[in-house]
């Protein structure tokens, strides 16, 4: 098996992820990217661990499936607070911790 | 029943019995495992049995005040359970004996006991196990305890029945055997210290049962603290075997040690001496013995399952267990003296003369099992390991049947004082009446029952003397035969009085006394049963009125042969010592008899009608019943010699008043002097310098360099650092990411770099 295949998908997942995050200012999309990073990931764990024939690698997927879950949540949450109060999800008008 | 089977089981084949294990015949041991991991069902099982009653302990704390029987139902299934997994334990270790006696093998080829163990814990790289070592010792424990916890249980449903804390009674009752099973099952030392501390805990509580009146509260603590003394022993002499065994607590690892020679000496020396200090405060022996009296403070129930079955032969049980280490580490074979000979045998004689001037039936009965306890551990001490067994496992049933019946007497007389309100019993109660002669009888040790054969057994087993037989022991213990054969005499005599004082003579007490029912009758009957027959089982080698097929059944099943046992050497016994002993407890008995049956008895009768309104003072020697003008107000030295036995030795005072009023009175007197003169003035100085000095220090010190410099520097710094640094906090969610993105890059490439450098 080859396991470079999946190595790149996943490393072209990150960069897609990475860029979202950066660059996008809609909070939702931002949080969609951030699921992006998080399943590119899981693509590296399930491949290394079907590559090393060892089972962990697809334990840790689940759980990283798990607590992506949990956390989206709670950033769905934060972002629909956030529109409530200011009737925008743009993330650049968001500063109040401004130091 | 199993007992029963363990003599029918045995009577059909005649093995090869009594072969003597030959001293360089220990080769064929080599071919049969120490241990095995299977026998059978039950004993592979045998782990329940203690599980079941600490499962009935939560079970009745939780639900028993909701069921019919306010949880005692719950205890008594549990341990009848239990007793039965025992029974068929000791049914397939016979089998089990014979299957390896069978196939060939010579009788001293060996017998591999069961063990079985999990993980515990671990710690420090050393993994603990908890697990079960199981061969004819521990399987005769397990019949013993729950034996006798079965009827004590039966017998408590009636004697507490009404108590305020009737339910947490039999908790702790079921928690007691629990804790006494889990003890002798143990394959480790660890887990045995655990079953220790737990029996000893339980001990606690149920002697303080009835905690509001002071004493008992008293008496339970005075138990607990007395036993943690011996169990500085245990830990210490528990240590020294651990690291001397190259770090296992196995019982069979550091016993296979011991036997090839792999300790050292000094070590056992120093072990077996630290576990004797254990036993003397666990089995009452002198100078720790005097909790036990006290003990008496809790319901009666409790007393016979402590002095019979549980806590107190914990001590035994565990100088049986690593009896290896005592061998070698007390040179017990070809010696004549050691230090468990000579605790057990003044023990046995100086507990049996306390007896005497106990007017509180229990205390006399707790004296007497501080003796008999003697008795055992100067056995084990003199190498007559079987003998010391057995002597435990008749005590066991004829001493649980004294308590019971002491406490069917003082259920029906509300009372143990035997001088004030019992006598003339025989009538009234002649259930408990009989079934307390028998027992008492068994104790005296008269043949055939069963106290005889077991007492008879170590008598024997002390090497003998001159043409007192018993030839072929482990060393010439002469002195010990003869404090044995006194003390012999001595519990006959306290026997005769104890019977005379509760079921003679005319009726002291109040009310009209009755018999009690059935459910304390019965057990004391099951137990008289026992007390006549159990010597039936360990019948002397070459005893000529026994089929031979049927002798030393006990031993041949119980005394382990194997690599994790030392090759004890078994005394032969003889007509002589057996019929002297018998003559000197006849006369110890006769005397007593003579002068309580005869003497007090006329005088009592006598001096009825002038003395019917006195009230007799218990602790006086003044009493109208007992010694109304006897030797001991005559003869100044058997005056002093009942003055000094009635304050029992002064340990008591010797403890509470000397050791406690010097660290109390002088001892903190003088501490509080020194604290006030020499301790007080140097503080004092030490304070007024420290002002002087602090005066400085704050300003020199703390002001200058501390508030201005560090304190105001560091604020200061700070600062600045924060008005700089707060460029970067600009609240943009995208800054952030992007640093964070860039530092775990950074990250990355310091890791692959790392990485291909190595």
């Amino acid at each position: 098996m080859l396991i470079n295949q999946f190595l790149i998908l996943a490393a072209v997942l990150f960069c897609i992820g990475t860029y979202g995050v950066l660059a996008r200012r809609n909070g939702i999309l931002v949080l969609m990217s951030v699921e992006i990073i998080l399943n590119s990931v899981n693509i590296n764990l399930v491949a290394f661990g079907a590559f090393r024939d060892n089972v962990a690698g697809e334990v840790f997927a689940l759980f990283v499936i798990a607590v992506a879950a949990a956390e989206v949540g709670v950033g769905l949450a934060i972002v629909l607070l956030i529109y409530r109060n200011r009737r925008s999800i743009d993330l650049t008008e968001a500063d109040l911790l401004k130091g | 029943m199993s007992v029963v089977g363990l003599a029918i089981v045995s009577g059909a084949p005649p093995v090869v019995l009594g072969a003597p294990l030959s001293d360089g015949g220990t080769s064929s041991l080599d071919n049969i495992p120490i241990y095995v991991n299977s026998i059978g069902w039950f004993l592979n099982n045998s782990w329940v049995i203690p599980i079941l009653p600490a499962v009935s302990f939560l079970a009745i704390l939780l639900l028993g005040k909701r069921l019919p029987f306010k949880g005692a139902e719950l205890g008594i299934v549990a341990v009848a359970s239990s007793l039965m997994f025992a029974c068929g334990s000791v049914w397939q270790w016979i089998n089990h004996h014979d299957s390896y006696t069978d196939i060939g093998n010579s009788y001293d080829a060996g017998v591999p006991a069961l063990h079985r163990s999990i993980a515990w814990f671990q710690s420090g790289g050393h993994e603990y196990d908890v697990g079960i070592l199981l061969d004819g010792l521990s399987v005769m424990m397990l019949f013993v305890v729950t034996f006798v916890s079965l009827l004590v249980h039966i017998y408590s449903t009636d004697y507490v029945a009404g108590d305020i804390r009737y339910t947490h009674f039999f908790a702790f009752l079921s928690l007691f055997t629990s804790a006494m099973l889990f003890f002798v099952i143990s394959d480790n030392l660890l887990q045995m210290i655990v079953g220790w501390e737990l029996v000893g805990m339980c001990s606690f509580t149920l002697i303080g049962h009835w905690w509001e009146d002071k004493s008992n509260s008293s008496a339970a603590l005075k138990a607990f603290l007395t036993n943690r003394v011996g169990d500085v022993g245990l830990l210490i002499g528990v240590t020294i075997l651990f690291f001397a065994a190259d770090q296992t607590f196995n019982i069979l690892t550091i016993a296979q040690k011991v036997n090839s020679g792999e300790i050292s000496h000094t070590a056992l020396l120093a072990a077996s001496l630290c576990l004797t200090a254990a036993v003397m405060s666990k089995s009452g022996q002198f100078v720790l013995h005097t909790w036990l009296p006290d003990a008496m403070a809790g319901p009666t129930p409790v007393s016979a399952l402590i002095h019979a079955a549980t806590m107190v032969v914990a001590g035994i049980f565990m100088v049986a267990r690593l009896y290896p280490v005592f061998w070698e580490g007390l040179s017990i074979e070809g010696s004549s003296i050691n230090v468990l000979a000579v605790v057990g045998s003044v023990t046995l004689l100086c507990g049996g003369l306390l007896a005497f001037t106990q007017s509180d039936i229990k205390k006399v009965l707790a004296y007497s099992t501080i003796s008999q306890l003697g008795y055992m551990v100067m056995a084990l001490g003199v190498g007559a390991w079987t003998a010391a067994m057995f002597h435990l496992f008749t005590h066991a049933f004829f001493k649980a049947c004294l308590f019971l019946g002491a406490g069917s007497v003082s259920h029906s007389v509300h009372s143990f004082d035997m001088k004030k309100d019992m006598g003339g019993l025989r009538k009234k109660m002649p259930h408990t009446y009989w079934t307390f002669l028998i027992a008492t009888v068994a104790l005296m040790g008269l043949p055939p029952l069963a106290g005889f054969w077991s007492k008879d057994e170590i008598l024997a087993g002390t090497g003998g003397w001159g043409f007192l037989g018993g030839t072929g022991g482990n060393g010439a213990y002469t002195l010990m035969l003869l404090m044995g054969m006194l003390g012999a005499a001595v519990t006959a005599a306290y026997m005769t009085r104890v019977v005379y004082l509760t079921f003679f003579g005319d009726y002291r007490g109040h009310g009209e006394p009755h018999e009690s029912s059935a459910r304390i009758v019965v057990p004391l009957y099951i137990l008289a049963v026992f007390a006549v027959g159990a010597g039936l089982f360990n019948m002397p080698k070459g005893f000529q009125l026994w089929p031979k097929g049927w002798q030393g059944r006990f031993e041949h099943y119980l005394e382990p042969v194997s690599a994790y046992f030392p090759s004890i050497k078994h005394a032969s016994p003889s007509w002589s010592l057996a019929i002297a002993s018998t003559l000197l407890v006849l006369a110890g008995a006769g005397i007593a008899w003579r002068y309580y049956f005869r003497k007090v008895a006329s005088l009592a009768h006598a001096s009825h009608t002038s003395h019917a309104s006195h009230t007799s003072h218990a602790h006086t020697h003044t009493s109208h019943t007992e010694l109304p003008d006897g030797i001991t107000s005559r003869n100044t030295l058997a005056k002093s010699g009942h003055t000094l036995l009635v304050n029992k030795y002064y340990f008591d005072h010797l403890y509470t008043q000397v050791i406690t009023c010097f660290v109390k009175g002088k001892l903190a007197r003088a501490i509080y002097w020194i604290n006030q003169h020499v301790l007080d003035g140097f503080v004092n100085q030490v304070g007024r310098k420290s002002v002087a000095a602090g005066q400085v220090v704050y300003e020199r010190f703390d002001q200058k360099l501390i508030d201005r410099r560090v304190v105001d520097g560091s604020g200061r710094l700070s600062d600045t650092a924060g008005e700089s640094l707060r460029g970067i906090q600009t609240g943009q969610l995208h800054q952030y990411a992007a640093i964070l993105f860039a530092a775990a890059t950074v990250l990355a490439a310091a890791f692959i770099i790392v990485l291909s450098l190595l």
